[in-house]
């Protein structure tokens, strides 16, 4: 495949119709969202949109020239499918631009009833290889795959010369560190599974317990990490934790960092991937629309061929645990 | 019901596992054996000779010989790999979507680390080539039942014994726990023949790193009544390796597939032989993984 360099398109999160608005107002050219069931993976109380509520979300999108994609991206329950199979209908019906799937399940039911409706593969799926790539494309027709967080810049590169699908990154957000789709640490420790009911150490099950003068924040019965006066208690995300490892005490699997690769969106753009993804529908409006401003005037800027680093400042304070990586796209994280 | 062994999560030394399957081939009552490497391709180069001596022996002593493939292709060398063992003439287990485009209609058996959840998924994979389903670990035996009344001859093998594969990850916690980066990684993993406990802050056991998996730090085992395993579809137990005497649990879960011994005298014996871990069973009851509910 030839590579296709273009206008990076900019993806952004919505969990509500006012932050989906937001986030065109500000700057970006496609929002998703998930609707309010466990048929996406972001499930939480008060998040995402009621089936009622998509084909206005839909006009109103189309009216300002944006797109609207569904993700329908947890995996369907044994018996539950139907579940699934209504989210999809729900989407077509409503003329979103696309759904974004993982489950080969709902992407042949997406395939079968609805041919016309765009599917894209969800970050979910994992498919990280050329190999896996070209299955979901040559079985279900994908037109976008949206890339694990474990693959490199130059893995990307090679990949998309590879395959014959438009490509989509996250470049800003919260990280997932194991392969998503493939993590079940989660519904090990608490009832919460991301890939079944679509929730990542859930709220349920968070607890703090004071020992003395620290606070110890636990899933269900487990201590994910520990906080010394003086030191922010932050959410307990279970690969986000500390741990003890002969006795040493650190984090093992990932520090508190969210991602942030504003840097790389030219290298992004030159090695042809199609579309930059927003990660943090839970993350509200205000969240959003900055973010949003960011890196529209960033992508603006490549165009116009000049340098993001101006931009970078807007992302200020933003970054979940307050601190920013550039995760696996840079091969020394491994 | 049959007894399979799982293939080996761990990075034990060639002249270790050319034994170990050795006595299997010898002295076990297990009638399929997963060989190759699922979790770590760095690893491959120093085992492939003894795996290969393994699966003759294996196979001369009336085994049925499966090779397993990686869990997470990524590399060029490891999405070849991949693609040569998808070629391979006998039987395989998938693991990883990129197998099943390679396999190109082929028979194959499902593995535990694809997302196969529910009866439509499974279809997919039946008109692909599945002839044969290791349930997803996070998968209730009631979910199994399911997929067994839509598909009521399809073979079924559940994960019953071993520490559960969790989580796969591009970055090697054995190495960065030694202060070592995944391409210079001196090959740690090899210190912990079962996985490395994690601890929590509080001084519980909570996790086990093994590479770039990460594990449970209890060990799962399925001993649930014969008939519920067979009412929900259940053809084969399979256990896991771990660096104990797996003769014993073989012989263990026999009697009890026999119903020579009860669901606790299983228990029972099996927590005296030096696990690595408590005995865990919640995933099966639709619970969180770790929990142990009554058998």
């Amino acid at each position: 495949m030839s590579v296709k360099q273009q206008k990076l398109e900019l993806v952004c999160p919505a969990g509500s119709a006012a932050m989906m608005r937001a986030a065109v107002e500000a700057g970006a050219d496609s929002v998703y969202c998930g609707l309010n069931d466990e048929t996406n993976a972001r499930n939480f109380p008060g998040l995402n949109l009621d089936a009622a509520e998509l084909p206005d979300a839909v006009r109103w999108m189309h009216n300002r020239g944006a797109r609207l994609m569904l993700a329908i991206n947890t995996f369907a329950r044994a018996g539950g499918v139907a579940a699934w199979q209504e989210a999809v209908d729900t989407a077509a019906k409503a003329g979103v631009d696309a759904i974004i799937a993982a489950d080969i399940g709902v992407l042949a039911y997406a395939r079968d009833t609805w041919p016309g409706l765009r599917l894209h593969l969800s970050v979910q799926a994992a498919a990280g290889t050329a190999q896996a790539i070209g299955f979901y494309v040559q079985t279900y027709g994908i037109k976008r795959v949206v890339l694990p967080r474990v693959l490199s810049v130059e893995e990307i590169a090679k990949l998309v010369r590879a395959v014959d699908v438009e490509v989509e990154a996250f470049v800003y957000g919260g990280l997932c560190v194991m392969a998503e789709g493939r993590c079940a640490l989660s519904s090990y420790a608490t009832p919460g599974s991301p890939n079944l009911s679509g929730v990542c150490s859930p709220p349920e099950s968070v607890n703090y317990h004071q020992t003395g003068a620290s606070v110890a924040a636990r899933l269900g019965a487990f201590a994910i990490d520990r906080f010394e006066p003086g030191e922010a208690a932050g959410y307990p995300t279970l690969c986000k934790g500390r741990f003890v490892v002969d006795d040493k005490i650190s984090h093992l699997f990932e520090d508190p960092v969210s991602l942030n690769a504003m840097d790389l969106l030219e290298t992004f753009r030159k090695i042809g991937v199609a579309a930059v993804k927003i990660e943090g529908r839970q993350r509200g409006k205000a969240y959003v629309s900055r973010v949003a401003d960011a890196f529209r005037q960033s992508i603006d800027a490549i165009e116009a061929g000049q340098s993001t680093a101006p931009f970078a400042s807007l992302l200020d304070g933003l970054a979940e645990g307050q601190r920013e990586t550039a995760g696996a796209y840079r091969k020394t994280w491994r | 019901m049959e007894l399979a062994l799982g293939p080996l999560l761990f990075n034990w030394s060639a002249e270790r596992i050319e034994h170990f399957y050795a006595e299997i081939a010898d002295e076990s009552v297990f009638d399929r054996v997963y060989l190759g490497e699922v979790v770590c391709s760095k690893r491959m180069p120093f085992l492939e000779p003894a795996l290969v001596r393994s699966a003759d022996r294996l196979a001369d002593a009336g085994k049925t010989v499966v090779w397993s493939t990686l869990a997470l292709p990524a590399t060029e060398r490891e999405q070849k790999l991949t693609r040569e063992l998808a070629d391979f003439d006998g039987e395989i287990e998938i693991n990883d979507m990129s197998a099943v485009y390679a396999r190109s209609g082929r028979a194959f058996t499902v593995g535990p680390y694809l997302n196969v959840y529910n009866e439509a998924a499974l279809a997919e994979m039946l008109s692909f080539g599945c002839v044969r389903l290791c349930p997803n670990i996070e998968l209730s035996l009631d979910a199994t039942a399911h997929l067994h009344r839509v598909s009521p001859t399809l073979p079924i093998e559940l994960f019953a014994f071993g520490r559960l594969p969790l989580a796969l990850s591009g970055r090697c916690y054995h190495a960065r726990a030694e202060g070592l980066h995944k391409d210079a990684c001196q090959f740690v993993c090899d210190k912990d023949p079962d996985g490395r406990t994690i601890a929590t802050v509080e001084g519980a056991d909570f996790l086990a790193m093994n590479g770039v998996q990460t594990m449970s730090h209890g060990l799962h085992v399925a001993a649930v009544q014969v008939s519920s395993l067979r009412a929900a579809g259940v053809t084969a137990l399979r256990l896991s390796p771990h660096n104990v005497d797996m003769l014993a649990v073989a012989a263990a879960f026999s009697a009890f597939l026999s119903g020579r011994i009860e669901a606790h005298e299983l228990l029972s014996g099996l927590s005296g032989i030096g696990l690595p871990g408590p005995l865990i069973n919640g995933y099966l009851y639709g619970a969180p993984g770790h929990m142990a509910m009554p058998a």
